[in-house]
């Protein structure tokens, strides 16, 4: 499995098995801002994600951590500065164009269809990359029957690979909370992303499930070289699994670097962590 | 249908293999599921694998006598393995997956394995965590590559490459793999398996060919197992029965041996795969009847009643036409309605509608549990075995099957009661030793080729093997009538409400027994009932709990007063422990078995108690809390007399 999916990013990393600071810048934001209104999301916040790595966007509620990722994958088009991806400066995006071009995301409150077994929930992560249109589809003969066998096979593997074979069958509304998650990012893995974005992957877990889904996480960008930048409540867990942290506060950028950086930053302290000044 | 194997010839278990690769060559030998497809293999393919294994494990060095060990769940691959070493000479060494590095260790270091096959990263972790520890470890294999990218030890490797490595070196000499087949004799040892080692260590069971392929084949013959039966794979691969099952009938009968998907897959593979040969320990029938009857409550009310309805006709009349006793008409036409409406349903449902036999063993079986199975028509049978008799002893042979027996012995085993009331066999299934333990290797095998098995029981008026206790806490009364003490727990067991019993009479005048009650069952029984309660111990010390279970109790004395020779065992008087017998606190290991002794040390008093005539009995305990802080507990035990004539049996007070 490892073998197809891998890219080319494990060339890059180093001895160590993590990516060092000479490695490819695979998205840059530059002076994004973001406005409701009169609410100002984000505001002038440029920071970069290299190929490979596990990027921590953290914050206290109301940070605009969330809207940073929906600006990454095209919900919402920022009202000024500029999105680089794969060298490329982009143009507002419609997410679905932006899911093509191989950036998949999980959200905060999870977005599966409940009714839908979770091998059907997967089999929707491949859904921008079946070419047959619905008719083929329906009628599920020669070209599109082929296709769907493919996928099918790429879903199995995402299914192995996070070990919920057990749930391949089960309507994901009747999941503990804890499975839907991982199979949410199940989905997310299906679309074989080149950056992958978690919204509070470890959002109302035990911490039996945080472990897991910590490995999960690990194992993703260690075995398929995916890049990813995650949004995490859960400070301990930040700190362990990524290699840079960018913070943010009221929309603005208040730090960026890696975890031990991040956590001596007094202005960390300050807003996230709420320790006052003596 | 394909000719037996002569096991004369075909001496040893890559021999069979041979044999079964040219004689059913394209029959099913193994299957697996695999990123959700069920793969198979015949056997003529099998062997394929096999020959390319043996050739790549030939490559690195892995020599005659020397030890391999396999650490994994039931994969073919591993199981092949099996077979590859056995081909070069080497004796494999299943290891329990779930065994924890310290305990993988004993067992790595005491049979000096040089090679360990490993199935996945977490096995290969705990080898290299304890590998300096062990210092005959020389190569490690893994079959799984997920997650060992990192790994570049020189002596790890990966399955994939052993395989072309092996193919290569066949090439080369393509007489190796025959010629070293032709080595093999049947008195060559064919696998060491470690006991679990409930008292003390694990002891390396020696076993040989002459002793597994023999056994499993009388057994084979026993219950006339074909080429078309097919077994699902999913206890311990390090477990003797797995091992007999799965590898010496899967070879002396040609059926089809499938592994599951992952260890969490079992049920939805059993279902699947429809298997026709079923193995499980009681545990897990009582789990699934479990399971089945929350789904029944859960059900519209139709079909509850239906169910219940049915089951009452299952309970009279499935049995009776299971051992092909006489039925009227009305009862075998209910039945068949049943069957179409409830029984065949519920058999899809559990796996189990081409099960032609399923075996448990191990523990005794709830009579409620059993007598559900075979009421649906599953022909559930107890057999006696254990790793030092390559397992078949006893079995319960079709239309003889009893709730208390474990059948009669098989062909060529002979059974024998000790005068202290110990179970002694002959047999060809006879381990040779206990590896590098010849002292405990004398106290099992006597010299002139018996073999003790701790047990005490006794034959029945029919000819029926009864298993009633481990044969040292076996005790007599101050009458000199006989104190089986777990025989009379598990009665008192399989009521819901108790969870645990603790039963005394060892030199005493009469049986006096501590009663746990089980929380769920008597917490939902207070619910019921508007019963109130704040705790474990309030709920346990309500009069009206002591009553319930002396209705128990008596039920089990009117069911101990049957057997002439356990009648004299009927319990006198008991209490109701005020909190939960518990490993934490000592009172159990952690396999949840009772350790009488510290029980007995740890509540003298109350012991004391019941043998005097006081009606209530002052306990202070201390307990460990789950965080490892300790408490005390004080209470006030009612003891309970039962005294009503135990020929009539009392309705419990429900």
């Amino acid at each position: 499995m490892s073998e197809t999916m891998n890219t080319e990013a494990t060339v890059e990393q180093t001895i160590a098995g993590r990516p060092d600071h000479t490695a490819e810048i695979l998205l840059s934001l530059d002076n994004v801002s973001l406005s409701f209104g009169g609410v100002k999301a984000l505001q002038d916040v440029s920071f970069d994600i290299r190929r490979g790595e596990i990027r921590a966007i953290i914050g206290p509620n109301g940070a605009g951590k969330s809207s940073m990722l929906n600006v990454i994958n095209g919900f919402y088009h920022p009202s000024e500065g500029t999105i680089t991806y794969k060298g490329e400066a982009r143009s507002d995006m419609r997410p679905d164009v932006v899911a093509r071009s191989g950036i998949a995301r999980t959200f905060q409150n999870i977005a599966l269809f409940s009714g839908m077994s979770t091998l059907d929930n997967i089999m929707t992560g491949r859904n921008t990359m079946m070419n047959r249109n619905w008719l083929w589809q329906v009628l599920h003969i020669g070209p599109a029957k082929e296709e769907e066998l493919t996928h099918r096979a790429k879903a199995e593997e995402v299914i192995d690979f996070l070990e919920i074979q057990a749930i391949r069958k089960v309507p994901v509304g009747r999941l503990p909370y804890g499975l839907q998650k991982r199979v949410e990012l199940g989905r997310a893995l299906a679309a074989e992303p080149e950056l992958l974005l978690l919204d509070e992957p470890m959002a109302g877990m035990n911490t039996e499930e945080k472990e897991d889904m910590c490995r999960f996480i690990l194992d993703v960008n260690d075995e398929f070289g995916t890049t990813i930048a995650l949004i995490e409540h859960d400070m301990s867990v930040v700190m362990d699994i990524s290699d840079r942290v960018v913070v943010l506060d009221y929309g603005i950028k208040i730090a960026d670097g890696t975890p031990d950086e991040v956590r001596g930053n007094q202005n960390v302290i300050d807003a996230y962590l709420g320790v006052s000044h003596d | 249908m394909t000719a037996s194997p002569d096991l004369t010839v075909n001496d040893t278990g890559p021999k069979l293999l041979l044999w079964n690769a040219k004689e059913r060559a394209d029959r099913p030998a193994m299957r697996e599921k695999y990123l959700g497809i069920w793969q198979t293999w015949s056997w003529s393919e099998m062997a394929g694998e096999v020959e390319a294994i043996a050739g790549g494990f030939k490559a690195l060095g892995l020599a005659r006598g020397d030890r391999i060990s396999i650490i994994g769940d039931n994969r073919p691959r591993l199981y092949w393995s099996i077979i590859a070493a056995q081909t070069l000479g080497a004796v494999p060494v299943p290891v329990y997956q779930d065994a924890v590095a310290e305990e993988m260790q004993y067992v790595l270091e005491h049979a000096e394995s040089r090679f360990i096959v490993c199935e996945n990263q977490e096995q290969v972790d705990k080898v290299l965590q304890i590998k300096d520890e062990c210092p005959k470890i020389e190569t490690v294999i893994y079959a799984d590559d997920r997650g060992m990218r990192d790994y570049n030890q020189p002596f790890v490797h990966n399955f994939d490459d052993v395989i072309a490595q092996g193919r290569k070196y066949n090439q080369d000499n393509p007489d190796a793999y025959t010629s070293e087949i032709a080595k093999g004799k049947g008195a060559d040892t064919s696998i060491m398996l470690y006991t679990s080692g409930t008292t003390g260590r694990p002891k390396g069971v020696v076993l040989t060919y002459d002793n597994i392929l023999k056994t499993a084949y009388n057994a084979v013959k026993f219950e006339g197992l074909q080429e078309s039966d097919e077994i699902l794979a999913y206890l311990p691969m390090a477990w003797v029965g797995d091992h007999i099952f799965s590898y010496a009938q899967a070879l002396t009968s040609g059926l089809c041996t499938a592994c599951p998907e992952s260890s969490d897959t079992v049920l939805i593979d059993l279902q699947e795969l429809g298997p026709t040969y079923f193995f499980a320990p009681p545990r897990i029938f009582e789990n699934l009847l479990t399971s089945v009857m929350i789904r029944i409550e859960d059900a519209g009310a139709i079909k509850r009643k239906m169910f219940h309805y049915f089951m009452d006709v299952a309970h009279r009349v499935g049995p009776k036409l299971l051992d092909g006793e006489s039925v009227g008409m009305g009862g075998r036409l209910l039945y068949g309605l049943g069957n179409l409406l409830v029984y065949a349903p519920l058999k899809n449902v559990l796996g189990f509608t081409k099960v032609r036999l399923a075996y448990t063993a191990g523990e005794a079986i709830g009579p409620d549990i059993f007598n559900f199975y075979r009421s649906i028509g599953l022909n559930l049978k107890q057999l006696y075995g254990m790793t030092e008799s390559s397992v078949f002893v006893t079995i319960q042979p079709n239309n003889e099957i009893r709730m208390d027996t474990v059948g009669r012995p098989i062909d060529d085993v002979e059974v024998r009661i000790e005068d202290n009331g110990e179970v002694v066999f002959k047999s060809p299934g006879i381990f040779q030793e206990y590896y590098k333990n010849p002292e405990a290797t004398a106290e099992t095998k006597t010299e002139d080729g018996w073999c003790r098995t701790g047990d005490a029981g006794f034959f029945d008026q029919e000819g029926h093997l009864r298993i009633i206790d481990r044969a040292k806490d076996v005790g007599k009364l101050n009458d000199g009538s006989m104190f089986a003490p777990k025989y009379i727990e598990n009665k008192l067991k399989f009521f819901p409400d108790i969870y645990e019993a603790v039963t005394f009479g060892n030199e005493k005048d009469y049986v006096a027994a501590f009663i746990n009650i089980d929380l769920n069952a008597m917490g939902n029984w207070a619910e019921r009932n508007g019963v109130a309660y704040a705790s474990y111990q309030e709920l346990s010390g309500l009069p009206q709990v002591s009553e319930i279970i002396r209705g128990h109790v008596k039920n089990v004395n009117a069911s101990l007063a049957e057997d002439p020779q356990l009648s004299g065992s009927q319990i006198k008087r008991f209490l109701v422990l005020h909190k939960q017998l518990d490993a934490d606190d000592g009172e159990l290991t952690r396999t949840q078995k009772v350790r009488r002794r510290t029980i007995a040390e740890k509540y003298g008093v109350l012991i004391d108690a019941l043998y005097s005539d006081r009606d209530h009995c002052e306990i202070e305990t201390e307990v460990t809390f789950e965080d490892g802080r300790k408490g005390s507990v004080k209470a006030d035990l009612m003891i309970v007399d039962v005294t009503a004539p135990a020929t009539a049996i009392p309705q419990a007070a429900e």
